[in-house]
């Protein structure tokens, strides 16, 4: 376990420059040239027009409320399922995970046979004499799409970290006379920084980059980035933009990066 | 009385992360073909499942891809964590700054730059363009989860051992390797997920004729997706489940003190 | 903690032990046939799989068959080599730009007598938008683009494009979610041709489509078809071949070609020029256009087939002379084929898509 060890980076340092570095490159090549070939910016500086612009922002704004919203369902969630047992970990987890095993697109189809004006929700609702839900092809639904989605890898990390915390350290503070609440925001929440960094890191960025969410839940009356980038590469065929819009879409990423590293500087938020 | 609020929190939340998979799996028994309609119940889709054999191959496919992926990657990533115990921070801190691209970064965009890097390479197009796919984007999540654990071990035990006398090797499977073993597992089972349910870098780096389900229900859109496909999420859905419960309920009475 | 260690390994072992083990029986060979492989590239679920499994029998040839989604995920895949294809199944615009950057070989008909002998003349005749000498393609599924409409959601018979910008409609209509056919409906509209570059009338139908977005409930492809089913909208943009099969599901639904006009398309095979196999794909197609096959063919996909031989071989008299899979083309004067509109062109339509769907 010392730097005699360093020899065992080599696979995996090899196979990140294959796979990751030189692909890489590839996109920053095609994001800074245009179809002959020539240096340019314009893919990049691409995004002020009016329509990248507008699709950039409400993705920002979509994926901060999304965010928000899987971290205000699921730190009392974490907290409570915490105190369950030990024993009960690994099947915690895999409640999470298992829904993920239902092809992603089966299931996003499946809330729109749900939220339907004529879904399923609304057929029960109406059992009930209630006023119909209509949130199908609005921005709600899309939320919900990207709650739905990302839920696990927000709950996850959650977990991972409030299940860490050691009771007595809880029980200490009471004996010491803290109530509830101070003891949440003085111990509990401190406590679980790495992983509220990693829960919001790992649920903003794919929904961030997502597309098939809004084009399903949406209506396709509102463009995401995302969906920009998807099209510009399955069918406009212009790549060169394409690139140079992920590469501005990358930048969104290195902050997440640099902002995660700043507070969790042990990186001991994890997924798991 | 809080007690119970938690419980019916929880229930909610479990609710709503299933109603689609519960929704999929009455589909999965509607007569008509539509998701739109109901038509009556039927069992021809599970029949007409195992009768269809390229959804089979495409689901021997899946299978075989996450379960190669997701150890190869387990093995690599594992091993990255301890090399990287030994580092410097902050080669540290760029090797993980280079790790979480995959994971961060657009499905369309990793899949079409491994696929010109296979075209540059004159790499073959088929299940081991797949493979190799699925490798690098799972590395990620298994380094992700075993790292932690890393952090959280006692160096000490390991020197203690090979003052002992055990050869590094053995060392290392009988000392560190258990302490390792929950980190290294759920980061299995993690890329074995997500392998599972990838569509768009499958699409760009696959051959031909080499399907996996995802692909093949993308490729089902333009005509409808075949209840079939709804019928075997279903069975594979309902057999996990089973299995998890049936694990972990059972007493285990001999173990337990 | 050692328990839910082992716990935790025997469940997963055992998972996916199961799980790996329950396909293995369909697990077939695949190799090359005795007299070869031929390598297609067709839609999804865009043929009758019995068909490929008789041509095997009859030919000694194996097939290898990949699928797409879109004309535009096919196009990267074949231009940029990653995978031989012998054959392709592309629509009319993707052909002429793929004729326009040479990556079709031509076709020999004296190889391919059944192209001659069973396919309409008048689809040939429609096929010289995108081919103009007919060197490239052989036509194998066609359609419209038209309105479907709920009757009962409805107070008139629904008969032209205009129809989609009435208020009345609001939050009831489907509209499709490509850039093409979305601007056809608007230059439709307008009486313009539907392969326009000319800026103001292309400005014009933009400035319609932003019109119209209000009244739109959604922009979707292939949902058009169960959101009409369940009735989840009155008035849906839609392709012919499904028509038929909605009507089925819904009685209530009802399919026209608006009077302003709207677009044929057709999608066709192709021989790649650099296919390996290439007199193993000329047989292909052959057999793809005999009559039998081709009714198999259209039994199973439902879309139009330009097989006359095949048509008079249906049975069902009321497909047979159905105005919605057969409408006598020679009717209208307004109809259109997609052409392909160059790089620029392509550019310009999008672009201004972009500019209606983040209005």
């Amino acid at each position: 376990m010392t730097s005699k060890n360093k020899w065992l980076s080599v696979p995996y340092l090899f196979w990140s420059v294959v796979f990751i570095i030189i692909p890489l490159g590839m996109i920053l090549y095609y994001g800074l040239t245009d179809k002959t070939g020539a240096f340019t910016l314009d893919n990049i500086i691409a995004i002020t027009t009016a329509g990248h612009a507008k699709a950039l922002r409400l993705s920002l704004l979509l994926s901060l409320v999304s965010t928000l919203v899987c971290f205000l369902l699921a730190y009392p969630l974490a907290m409570i399922l915490a105190r369950i047992q030990v024993k009960r970990h690994n099947f915690i987890i895999l409640i999470f995970i298992l829904p993920m095993w239902m092809n992603f697109l089966l299931r996003t189809l499946a809330w729109q046979t749900l939220l339907e004006k004529n879904g399923v929700i609304n057929h029960i609702l109406a059992f009930f004499h209630l006023p119909a839900l209509k949130i199908i092809n609005t921005p709600a639904a899309i939320i919900l799409g990207m709650v739905y989605n990302f839920l696990p890898f927000m709950v996850l990390p959650l977990y991972n970290a409030l299940s860490k915390i050691d009771i007595n350290v809880i029980n200490a503070a009471h004996d010491l006379g803290a109530d509830n609440f101070y003891t949440f925001v003085r111990i509990i929440l401190p406590l679980s920084i790495p992983g509220i960094i990693s829960g919001i890191t790992m649920v903003f960025i794919p929904a961030l980059t997502t597309f098939v969410i809004s084009s399903l839940l949406g209506g396709g009356k509102l463009l995401l980035i995302g969906d920009v980038i998807e099209q510009e590469f399955t069918r406009t065929s212009n790549w060169h933009l394409g690139s140079g819009l992920s590469m501005v879409l990358m930048v969104f990423i290195l902050i997440n990066m640099v902002l995660s590293a700043i507070f969790d500087k042990d990186g001991e938020g994890s997924m798991l | 009385m809080r007690s119970a609020l938690k419980k019916i929190y929880v229930a909610l939340i479990i609710l709503f992360l299933y109603a689609p998979i519960g929704t999929l799996m009455v589909l999965s028994f509607n007569r008509s073909k539509t998701r739109a309609k109901w038509g009556g119940f039927t069992m021809k889709w599970y029949i007409g499942l195992f009768q269809n054999e390229e959804i089979l191959r495409a689901l021997f496919n899946t299978l075989l891809i996450a379960l190669a992926s997701s150890l190869i990657a387990t093995v690599i990533g594992t091993v990255a964590c301890i090399a990287m115990t030994g580092m410097k921070r902050r080669s540290k801190s760029l090797l993980m700054g280079i790790t979480n691209i995959p994971m961060l970064n657009a499905d369309i965009v990793t899949g079409i730059s491994l696929m010109l890097l296979y075209i540059s390479l004159g790499i073959r197009f088929g299940m081991g363009t797949i493979l190799l796919s699925h490798i690098t984007f799972n590395i990620p999540y298994v380094i992700l989860s075993v790292m932690p654990r890393m952090k959280q071990l006692n160096i000490s035990t390991y020197e203690a051992a090979l003052d002992l006398g055990s050869s590094p090797l053995n060392a290392f499977f009988k000392v560190v390797f258990p302490d390792l073993l929950p980190g290294i597992l759920s980061g299995f089972l993690m890329a074995f997920t997500m392998s599972l349910d990838d569509f768009i870098i499958t699409h760009f780096t696959k051959g031909v004729g080499v399907d996996t389900l995802s692909t093949k229900i993308y490729t089902e859109i333009k005509k409808g997706i075949k209840p079939e496909m709804y019928a075997l999420s279903s069975l594979i859905f309902v057999t996990v489940l089973t299995l998890l419960v049936l694990i972990n309920l059972s007493p285990d009475k001999k173990e337990k003190k | 903690m050692k328990r839910i260690k082992k716990q935790f390994i025997r469940s997963t072992a055992v998972l996916l032990s199961l799980l790996t083990a329950l396909p293995l029986g369909g697990c077939t060979s695949s190799g090359r046939g005795i007299n070869g492989q031929v390598i297609v590239y067709n839609w999804g679920e865009y043929i009758d799989p019995e068909t490929i499994r008789l041509f095997e029998e009859e030919s000694g040839i194996k097939v290898i068959y990949d699928e797409f989604e879109t004309n535009e995920s096919m196009y990267p895949k074949v231009e940029s080599g990653a995978v031989a294809y012998d054959i392709a199944c592309p629509s009319d615009y993707m052909i002429s730009r793929m004729i326009e950057n040479g990556m079709l070989a031509e076709i020999d008909y004296e190889k391919i007598p059944n192209a001659k002998k069973n396919i309409g003349a008048q689809y040939y005749e429609q096929s010289r938008g995108f081919d103009p000498e007919n060197k490239y393609a052989v036509p194998y599924c066609w359609g419209t683009v038209g309105i479907l409409y709920n009757k009962t959601m409805v107070d008139e018979p629904i008969t032209r494009w205009e129809q989609l910008w009435d208020e009345k409609y609001a939050d009831n209509i489907l509209m499709q979610d490509s850039v093409r056919d979305a601007f056809m409906v608007a230059e439709k509209r307008n009486g313009d041709s539907m392969n326009t570059l000319d800026p103001e009338k292309l400005t014009a139908a933009k400035n319609l489509l932003i019109e119209q977005k209000p009244l739109v409930q959604a922009y979707v492809v292939d949902q058009v078809r169960d959101k009409m089913i369940g009735g989840e909208a009155a008035i849906g943009v839609i392709y012919s071949g499904e028509a038929i099969y909605t009507q089925k599901e819904n009685p209530d639904l009802v399919y026209v070609i608006p009077e302003e006009g709207t677009n044929v398309w057709i999608d066709s095979w192709v021989i790649l020029k650099n296919a390996p196999n290439k007199e193993n794909a000329e047989k292909f197609i052959d057999f793809m256009c005999r009559a039998d096959i081709a009714l198999m063919n259209f039994d199973y996909i439902t879309y139009s087939t330009p097989n006359v031989a095949a048509r008079e071989l249906i049975e069902d008299e009321t497909v047979k002379n159905s105005e919605i899979a057969f409408p006598d083309l020679s009717q209208y004067s307004n109809l259109e084929t997609y052409v392909y509109l160059g790089e620029e062109g392509d550019s310009l339509y999008n672009e201004l898509w972009k500019e209606v769907k983040a209005y």
